[in-house]
């Protein structure tokens, strides 16, 4: 075993690009859940989102293009989910099974002739003094501006929920949308904003699967990260600041345990591999995790 | 069958049913099935067994059709879709990744009258083959390009499942390294999954990061030459498909899988009714193992080398396992000239002295 082979700065610094994929799919579901909706649907607008990322990227040359095309792909599949759910009141967690079905199905269709492509570089973070900092510059500026943009996204959310009069309104639509009805706020209406957030925000994760960590488009490679971010949505207890914590803890034990086994750790490479999911239910469980939104998953009709 | 249906279909009816083959009463070209465990655009793996059938179905023309269903995990739902294709009228169904194993013995079981041909496993039965290539013969040449060319002497190893093919091919990686580098080192990562992007740039990524300036995988995607790539200066070999798209550099060489002969072979053994099951475990020699153009980033004298042993290698003067060879424990399982036969290779289940760490269980 020799443990010194891992630097603790590169591993930092992978740790948040490991990480980024699942935090912004799991904070878009959160504002979904707050608002009162469990969209099943995750890993569906997530993989839709990655070849979406590609086709976008690679026609027009430009990753940010890929990244918005990404955004608008998840968006436009949670919108389908919208109108099932909030419109024709389908079932929630049926329709969002679907949709995973779905997005799998259609992604592989869409990213069929784009098996070979190779999306254009995107560019990372080159800050003049910070990036050159002994420690801080490595783990901290040298990211991809998606890195970035999903710190933002949870700072924002967070604001956005706990301080703000319109994250008010979503939540209390979310505990009990029939006195939020009640009271004149259109439960609908906030439900497709919320809906549709969370659909964009996942297809982003999915465009960072494909564009920026792997990158490059295979069928069904998102293999599972959407229900890790639903998973961690739960264990973080609804709190955009615990689950950014979720994410980069588990997104961090991933590549730590990859490290570990390449550094020849001398613990079964099978208790390495189920680490990461170990930690972060654990930790996450120990913070003692938040209630639930109310009316989580129920459906609503102004007529009841 | 019926006497009419025996007319119709003529002669070679007549004679495949004078011998018992199972041929049922058809007019329409004989459908052959394939069972994949992945996408068939995955770049490595299976695109290679896509692109081979339908070399097949080239060579045969309208004679065959060809079903195939990708992305099929490893497990029960394998037998339903090996049962509809027996439903739906093949004749012959290749499943090709060893988690099939079981599978396809099971369904082979239900439906005697459909042979089968199971890729990289061990279990026959009456109407079940099992194929492979001999893919060590690749990671020996490797193995000595790795050595040679690495700067750090650090090798890293992306390891799949940990099941004798694997372990055979970072043996024989291993073993021929040391050969004409005696400092280098290998450090394992296993990802226990064939096929899955993210983790496989993960894991070239951390071995990357630990000094590794040579990465060798037996995963089936891309991923890992891309984070090389990325890196720069690290070198890489195509697994399972040519992989050029990232020669000459990361991309050094690879290994191909070549099974087109084989699948036209045998399908021509179910039409001639002279179709029985067998182990067939080919190589270099054979073409069933294909070593890719060794790119222009190796230094000509080290090319030359890589492609003198290969084809001693296919000329059978030379075998990737011969001794003196001692496992971990320092216990000689070849003596000196000994050569290792196919049941040793085919269970082999050790790390050979020098690797470091153990075979997840």
């Amino acid at each position: 075993m020799d443990l010194s082979s891992i630097n603790p700065l590169l591993l930092l610094a992978s740790l948040m690009v490991a990480s980024t994929p699942i935090l912004l799919a799991a904070l878009g579901e959160l504002v979904v859940e707050r608002a009162g909706v469990l969209n099943l649907g995750v890993e569906g607008m997530m993989i839709t989102g990655a070849a979406c990322g590609i086709i976008f990227s690679t026609l027009t040359g430009n990753a940010w293009l890929g990244f918005a095309g990404a955004a608008l792909g998840g968006l436009m599949l949670s919108f389908l989910f919208a109108v099932l759910t909030q419109v024709l009141l389908s079932n929630q967690v049926a329709t969002g099974l679907a949709l995973t079905l779905f997005g799998l199905g259609l992604s592989a269709l869409l990213g069929q002739s784009f098996a070979d492509a190779r999306p254009p570089a995107f560019p990372k973070l080159d800050l003049p003094i910070l990036s050159d900092l002994p420690v801080l510059g490595p783990v901290l500026f040298r990211h991809d501006g998606m890195v970035y943009i999903g710190l933002l996204l949870v700072v924002a959310v967070w604001y956005f929920l706990a301080r703000t009069r319109a994250g008010l309104v979503l939540r209390a639509v979310g505990e009990n949308h029939e006195a939020a009805h009640a009271l004149g706020y259109r439960v609908v209406l906030i439900r497709f904003g919320a809906i549709m957030f969370g659909g964009a925000c996942a297809g982003l994760g999915g465009a960072y699967i494909s564009l920026v960590r792997v990158p490059q488009w295979t069928e069904g490679m998102t293999a599972g990260a959407g229900w890790i971010a639903l998973a961690i949505v739960v264990f973080a207890g609804w709190k955009p600041l615990r689950l950014l914590l979720g994410a980069y803890l588990f997104g961090g034990v991933t590549v730590l345990q990859l490290n570990l086994q390449a550094a020849g750790l001398a613990i079964p490479v099978e208790y390495l591999s189920m680490s990461p999911y170990v930690a972060t239910i654990l930790v996450l469980v120990i913070l003692a995790a938040g209630r639930a939104p109310g009316s989580l998953g129920k459906t609503f009709h102004a007529s009841r | 069958m019926k006497r009419r249906t025996l007319v119709k279909t003529g002669a070679t009816a007549a004679f495949a049913a004078a011998l018992g083959a199972p041929l049922r009463a058809q007019d329409g070209p004989m459908k052959v099935g394939f069972v994949y465990v992945g996408p068939i655009n995955d770049g490595g793996w299976t695109q290679h067994h896509h692109h081979s059938a339908k070399e097949m179905v080239e060579h045969f023309g309208d004679a065959v059709e060809l079903v195939y269903q990708e992305s099929v995990p490893e497990g029960p739902d394998a037998e339903r879709v090996m049962t509809q294709m027996c439903l739906q009228g093949c004749q012959i169904i290749f499943t090709t990744s060893f988690g099939f194993m079981d599978p396809t013995i099971n369904v082979a079981a239900k439906f005697p009258d459909v042979v089968f041909e199971h890729a990289t496993g061990y279990k026959t039965a009456d109407n079940v083959s099992v194929y492979s290539a001999r893919f060590y013969e690749g990671r020996a040449i490797q193995g000595h390009l790795a050595g040679r060319m690495t700067q750090s002497n650090k090798v890293g190893y992306i390891a799949s499942v940990p099941i004798p093919e694997v372990v055979r091919g970072i043996n024989s990686a291993f073993i021929h390294a040391r050969k004409v580098n005696p400092d280098v080192e290998f450090k394992i990562i296993w990802i226990f999954e064939w096929l899955n992007p993210a983790k496989e740039a993960d894991a070239a990524k951390a071995l990357i990061e630990q000094g590794c300036d040579v990465v060798l995988q037996h995963t089936d995607s891309t991923a890992p030459h891309a984070a090389a790539k990325e890196a720069g200066g690290v070198y890489t070999f195509g697994q399972a498909a040519d992989m050029a798209e990232f020669a000459p550099m990361p991309r050094i060489s690879s290994i191909i899988d070549n099974w087109a002969p084989y699948y036209i072979d045998r399908v021509q053994a179910v039409m001639d009714g002279t179709w029985e099951s067998v182990n067939t475990w080919q190589g270099i020699g054979e073409g069933m193992v294909g070593i890719g153009e060794i790119s222009s980033a190796v230094p000509d004298d080290v090319k030359a080398e890589a492609e003198a042993m290969r084809d001693a290698i296919a000329a059978g003067e030379y075998h990737p396992f011969t001794g003196p060879l001692t496992d971990q424990s320092g216990t000689e399982f070849l003596a000196e000239g000994e050569v290792a036969d196919d049941g040793l290779l085919a269970g082999m289940n050790f790390y050979v002295e020098g690797i470091e760490g153990d075979i997840p269980s």
